[in-house]
């Protein structure tokens, strides 16, 4: 006579589909899983307490490692909740930079996502030809920021520095070539056979169960969920700009993946209109007396020296309050609550991650499919575990 | 570092004779070193932003096929190399320390980028600090992330190390456990 | 630090407009223990008693519908008499495009109800600040800790919890 039994086994913490430091544990019926439990921390850093004991700008790098595939991103949230802290504007000419920055960052992560989702069900290739691209935006931001990838590159008031002259021409030249390659990755693994066979009714999510999950970004987009924070509630220069929201009511694996490659068309078509009116002016805020005085002044003059030296020494220091302020990442809703005592080091320093309440719905989409699914709803989500954990 | 590549230490002595033909004279070891420098199989241990640029040095621009070195393995019982790239926590440090034991001789370990040399930025409550608290390192790799550029550097410093590895040493008599052998202080 | 925690006003503006506030002085004003409201940012300030009541109400008033739970994280103030924690829940409403804050104070080793019942967001957000701060929440399905791991003693995130934590490598 036959018995049936759950089987359970371990994926992860190392295995090469998990985007990470990962631990799933499965429980499958044969082939079929029953029930995921993950288990998380593996990577967890302390950036909470760390930051803390900082100064404000002294956490900002901290900021760029957690969501290490699109480190521009999360650097942009944490100053807008520091300058609603301050209470102080942002110069147009700044706004506009931040916004391509945030831009770029957006097509960079949907780039290796989809490339490492595509390399572990098999299409290596396409993860080589994501590299690829991520290359040429890469050499962007080095010129403009000095990094490749922990960017820091955003301050309260306005950016670190001006971009270069010829920026707009190389970011221009960059977006000719790129909607080209968008077509070869949709030719690549759109009409697929084997793609659609492995994503289409993978992972499915309801709008409803969506909403209540607190599901954000693409994968609530990719179930009918129609909101986006840079259209519903605008930050920086998105204002000004006209662009479209996908949104697919699938909810399953493939229409996330529909989803992605039209914001990163999207991303083109913002990027393109932005560049070319870029205004003139000063690139950070500096009248707010939150920011350094420039370099030849404080050469100069004895208050612009013991204003930087107090700025350095003993740093900014918000009056009291607290401020939540929330961006539109690439991943989704990324939230910052800063509490402020007075004092140059934050109170309270919370990051609402993305991933981390994204990835609490893997227990409701992985119920009832196969084994290797797990690895494609996985790579559907687009975690990233430095910001799951922290 | 300006010495990279200038101690190979590899003499080939080839017979001046025609008739007999193609022979070739060299030690063991260099033979084997550079059978085992030009074809490390890595571990994919990629565990935070280090490994993003770990894969980038894996990617079209930085290749590292141009090493031998592509053929990244999930299994530790297939790899020579360990990568440390990212930070290692206290709940990650016993899964660190499997894997290694794990690994067949000979192998190295390259820790990649400040947080796997001393804990980096996150000096807190559940961070190691450092991988060598843990397991035996042989090459430092510092940056935060380091450039592929620079992991490059790190790896042809592993190179030059692994030149200068013993093989059939006659002072072997009993190995301990983690003990990869003697390494000559000149080349060859 | 003295702070009125009933009546903070860091702004100037009025909080009582917030449609929000308005609802719950109508029906649940014995519940609100106050508000506040900072960089134009309005939160109530409710009892650990009625914390599952009126966020329920905030959910299901058609007038307001908060069905997305953005974060749900803790404050330690460990001057505070009475009340350390202020547990915070952060609300948005995808129709109407409002956000609001609720705070529920606590004292230590006081615990409040569970809002996995209202949103489903809140399982591991929950977790994480029983992991972070020590709170409990009565009637949660899985109650342990999340990011640190299992034998891990001690709750980091409050003040007195030194930085670098309590067994040194």
């Amino acid at each position: 006579m036959a018995r049936q039994e759950i089987m359970t086994i371990n994926m992860g913490p190392h295995h090469p589909s998990t985007h990470g430091v990962l631990r799933l544990i499965l429980e499958l019926d044969g082939e079929v899983v029953v029930n995921v439990i993950p288990d998380i921390g593996y990577l967890h850093r302390g950036v909470e307490k760390l930051s803390e004991n900082r100064k404000y700008l002294q956490a900002l790098p901290l900021t760029d490692r957690m969501d290490y595939l699109g480190p521009g991103s999360t650097n942009l949230a944490y100053i807008l909740a520091v300058e609603k802290l301050l209470g102080i504007d942002v110069p147009p000419r700044a706004r506009y930079i931040r916004t391509i920055i945030a831009e770029l960052t957006r097509i960079n992560s949907h780039l290796l996502g989809l490339g490492s989702c595509a390399g572990d069900c098999g299409a290596v290739s396409m993860l080589l030809y994501t590299l690829r691209e991520r290359e040429g935006v890469l050499d962007l931001f080095e010129e403009t920021t000095g990094q490749r990838m922990m960017l820091s590159y955003t301050r309260p008031g306005g950016v670190a520095n001006d971009i270069l002259p010829g920026f707009e021409e190389r970011v221009g030249a960059f977006l000719d070539k790129f909607p080209g390659k968008i077509d070869e990755y949709e030719r690549l693994l759109t009409k697929n056979r084997i793609w659609i066979k492995r994503q289409k009714g993978v992972g499915v999510v309801s709008r409803e169960q969506a909403i209540a999950l607190g599901l954000s970004g693409p994968v609530a987009r990719g179930s009918g969920v129609d909101w986006d924070i840079r259209r519903d509630e605008p930050y920086e220069a998105y204002d000004e700009v006209e662009f479209k929201v996908p949104v697919k009511t699938d909810g399953d694996a493939y229409s996330r993946y529909l989803v992605r490659i039209e914001e990163m068309r999207q991303s083109v078509h913002i990027i393109r209109q932005l560049i070319n009116k870029i205004p003139d002016g000063p690139y950070i805020n500096r009248a707010a007396k939150y920011m350094y005085p420039e370099k030849e002044r404080v050469k100069d003059s004895m208050e612009a020296m013991i204003h930087h030296f107090k700025l350095v020494v003993e740093g900014l220091a918000p009056p009291e309050g607290e401020a939540y302020s929330t961006i539109e990442g690439p991943k989704g809703e990324i939230g910052f609550y800063l509490v402020s005592d007075g004092s140059p080091h934050p109170y309270r320093f919370r990051i609402r991650p993305p991933t981390f309440v994204n990835l609490q719905s893997i227990m409701t989409m992985a119920k009832g499919n196969m084994l290797a699914d797990v690895v494609a709803i996985i790579g559907s989500i687009d975690i990233v575990l430095g910001e799951i954990d922290r | 570092m300006s010495t990279i590549g200038k101690n190979k230490p590899t003499r080939v002595y080839r017979s001046k004779k025609p008739q007999e033909g193609n022979i070739l004279l060299t030690s063991a070891s260099a033979v084997i070193n550079h059978a085992q420098r030009s074809s490390i199989m890595p571990l994919t241990f990629g565990l935070a932003c280090c490994a993003i640029e770990m894969i980038a040095t894996a990617g079209p621009r930085f290749d590292l096929s141009r090493f031998g070195w592509e053929a990244y393995r999930a299994s530790p019982r297939q790899s020579d190399l360990m990568i440390v790239a990212g930070t290692v926590t206290n709940k990650m440090a016993p899964v660190v320390k499997k894997l290694y034991d794990q690994m067949a001789e000979p192998k190295w370990v390259l820790a990649m980028g400040s947080c796997a040399t001393c804990g980096g930025v996150f000096q807190t409550y559940s961070v190691v600090p450092g991988v060598a608290n843990l397991i035996p390192v042989d090459v430092y790799v510092p940056g935060c992330p380091p450039r592929p550029e620079a992991l490059i550097h790190g790896i042809m410093t592993l190179q030059m190390k692994i030149d200068q590895k013993v093989n059939f040493s006659a002072s072997l008599t009993t190995v301990e456990p983690g003990f990869r052998g003697p390494t000559r202080k000149e080349p060859l | 630090m003295s702070i009125d925690w009933n009546r903070q006003n860091f702004s100037g503006e009025d909080p009582e407009q917030h449609p929000a506030v308005v609802a719950l002085r109508a029906k649940h004003g014995a519940g609100l223990i106050g508000v506040g409201i900072s960089r134009g940012e309005v939160w109530a300030v409710v009892s650990p008693e009625n914390a599952i009541e009126i966020l329920t109400f905030l959910r299901d008033d058609p007038g307001l519908s908060f069905d997305y739970l953005s974060d749900v994280t803790a404050v330690h103030w460990p001057d505070r008499d009475g009340a350390e924690f202020d547990v915070v829940y952060q609300l948005y409403s995808i129709g109407k495009k409002v956000r609001f804050r609720v705070k529920v104070p606590l004292s230590q080793d006081q615990e409040t109800g569970t809002v996995t019942g209202i949103w489903p967001t809140a399982e591991w957000l929950e977790r994480e600040v029983f992991d972070m701060f020590g709170i409990r929440f009565s009637g949660h399905p899985d109650q342990r800790r999340i990011l640190n791991p299992e034998g891990f003693d001690g709750h980091p995130l409050r003040k007195e919890f030194p930085l670098k934590g309590r067994v040194s490598w």
